[in-house]
């Protein structure tokens, strides 16, 4: 039953693919940026899941622990959750912007007002 | 001190940008310090690119921790040119930048646009100079964030909706290269490049190691713009603000490059690379591609700003080719035309930028005529379109020559044929545009327009004539991309 045991990379994938085509398909500018952050998570959480180790407990220093989980992609995604945080936020403070400039959030409708001018 | 200019070579720029938002109530203080920043940025990379001209290579532990736990800074023969082009861009474009910023930006935002320019500076030059997997990766999103700012601050409400585009794009990408550097990781258990050099050879023959490989290769060809992954950039550099254009335009892709080769040649291998994966068969049929496609869309264009987006992304496609011929002289050739096309586009984005500050827009009807009433920025526009067709004596030639030679030393002559004709396409929406200026009576409304202001015209100059002394005394380039094809290689070559 390995392949069940690396439930949580069959999770990554499925999120992966489902932001993914999210960020493709959806005409919605906000719903995009919705997308963009499941995608983004997933990568996050492929990290995490790659840090488990079996028995392993948490990095902290014990007397009679000797396997821990291995802390550094932890670290990493912190950083990275950072990023994407900040990524939201630009993404949004655009979408508002384009709606003020356009009154729409749709890309069909922003589209069609760019060609009549 | 000197031990320690590769941290000043980012910390600099990345300290500067909080006081310089700070400074947002007095916007000539604001670009002052900017100015002086980006110098004394210059400064470093010219003082680092000596110290590794004989081929040394200066490791630099951050904060003390020892790679490959610590964060490594590396520089080489390739990174140091790559800090050099992003150096001598940001302090030439600075001095441009006072009038023309303070005609397109509003004035209370002055001090926040050119604190959002420092980081932008600051991110590339961190991707350039750090040895970490995962570093690369914070600082192409430091630099990407605030590049989308500044690209938003175009005066066109376009702008907004093409910088959102570039976010989109632009974090698919940069995740695309996180989730590759995960799967690294998994195998090898490193982040550093060296360390990960040594390390992979083991593990190479896993499917993991191949995907990683694709997924980093296909993200950072979304972030420098390979046909047919370019979507963004057309839209971008033609409304975001001119100091914008010019700095993104000759740095952003390039350092991206940079990551490429890093990555092919330095973290998976020559023999990976090129012999296992036969990347190169992926990587020409796109380059030829992109060569020839956004070429023939240029010469359609109306705008001229958009037409020499297209032509960016023709150029992105000739330093591509460059790598896939998987040869010294393609590399070096590649390495070579990412300074020369750093230069020559950066002093044609100047021009353009010259005739935004007068005419308020570069359309081909708006153009007609110009040059009567503004000969020194057109002279400019023409000296610097020539280097980019590749005529000889201008730095345009000196790679087309290399990348000729590359070409025909593999026998691959049909190339060779692409790259001559596709050069007379780029003489031909060139010289749509000298038509335009030259050639054109003045439509009738025009308004009365002076030549523009020096603080404008000498910058755009400096660097036109920078492709001139270039492709005159091509020694220094060719040197210092020999020097950074032999870092990438890992061998001295015989050239």
């Amino acid at each position: 039953m390995t392949w069940f045991g690396l439930y949580s990379y069959w999770i990554v994938v499925v999120l992966m693919m489902v932001g993914f085509y999210i960020v493709i398909a959806q005409g919605n500018l906000v719903k995009k940026i919705v997308g963009l952050n499941i995608f983004q998570t997933s990568a996050f959480i492929f990290f995490i899941s790659l840090a488990w180790r079996e028995d392993g407990t948490a990095p902290i220093a014990l007397p009679d622990v000797t396997e821990y989980a291995n802390p550094l992609p932890h670290v990493l995604i912190l950083t990275a959750i950072v990023v994407g945080v900040a990524l939201t936020a630009m993404g949004l403070a655009l979408v508002v912007r384009v709606h003020e400039a356009y009154g729409s959030i749709e890309e069909d409708d922003i589209h069609r007002q760019d060609e009549q001018q | 001190m000197s031990e320690h200019l590769p941290a000043l070579q980012v910390v600099i720029a990345l300290t500067a940008a909080p006081l310089v938002m700070m400074m947002n109530r007095f916007p000539r203080l604001a670009w002052g310090v900017t100015l002086v920043t980006c110098w004394a940025t210059l400064v470093v990379a010219v003082l680092l690119l000596l110290q590794v001209s004989d081929g040394s290579v200066i490791h630099y532990e951050m904060g003390g921790w020892a790679p490959p736990w610590g964060i490594e800074y590396r520089v080489d023969g390739a990174n140091a040119w790559v800090l050099l082009i992003i150096g001598l861009v940001s302090a030439v474009v600075m001095p441009f930048a006072l009038r023309s910023v303070e005609q397109e930006i509003p004035a209370d935002r002055i001090g926040l646009f050119y604190s959002a320019f420092l980081l932008a500076n600051a991110g590339l030059l961190g991707i350039a100079i750090t040895n970490d997997a995962f570093n690369i990766f914070v600082f192409f999103e430091i630099s990407a964030l605030a590049s989308y700012a500044l690209i938003a601050m175009g005066r066109d409400r376009r702008a907004m909706l093409s910088s959102y585009q570039y976010l989109i794009m632009g974090t698919v990408g940069t995740t695309f290269l996180l989730i590759g550097i995960g799967f690294l990781y998994i195998m090898t258990g490193t982040l550093n490049i060296s360390d990960l050099a040594m390390r992979l050879p083991e593990v190479t023959e896993t499917r993991t190691i191949r995907a990683a490989f694709a997924f980093i290769a296909v993200g950072i060809s979304l972030k420098l713009a390979l046909f047919p992954l370019h979507l963004w950039l057309p839209n971008a550099y033609s409304f975001a603000p001119s100091m914008v254009t010019v700095f993104l335009s000759a740095t952003a892709t390039k350092v991206a490059i940079y990551v490429l080769l890093r990555f092919i040649y330095t973290a998976f291998g020559f023999e990976f690379s090129f012999e296992e994966l036969s990347v190169a068969w992926v990587l020409m049929p796109l380059a030829l591609l992109g060569i020839i496609i956004p070429s023939v869309i240029a010469v359609f264009q109306e705008d001229v700003k958009r037409l020499l987006a297209y032509s960016s992304v023709a150029q992105v496609g000739y330093m591509i080719l460059g790598i896939s011929f998987a040869t010294a002289l393609g590399l070096m050739a590649s390495v070579v035309h990412l300074f020369n096309h750093a230069i020559t586009k950066a002093a044609l984005f100047m021009a353009v930028g010259c005739l935004v500050y007068r005419l308020g827009g570069v359309s081909l009807s708006r153009i007609a005529g110009v040059a009567e009433r503004m000969p020194w920025t057109m002279a400019a526009f023409v000296v610097a379109g020539l280097s980019l067709i590749g005529v000889p004596l201008t730095a345009g030639f000196v790679t087309k020559w290399h990348l000729l030679q590359a070409a025909l030393m593999e026998g691959l002559w049909p190339v060779a044929v692409v790259l001559l004709v596709i050069s007379l396409v780029a003489t031909v929406y060139i010289w749509k545009v000298v038509e335009a200026a030259y050639f054109r009576p003045a439509p009738e409304d025009a308004r009365e327009i002076r030549e523009a202001p020096l603080s404008l015209l000498v910058p755009t100059w400096v660097l036109t004539a920078t492709t001139i002394i270039f492709g005159v005394w091509a020694q220094f380039p060719i040197s210092a991309a020999r020097n950074a094809a032999e870092a990438l290689l890992g061998v001295p070559q015989s050239w």
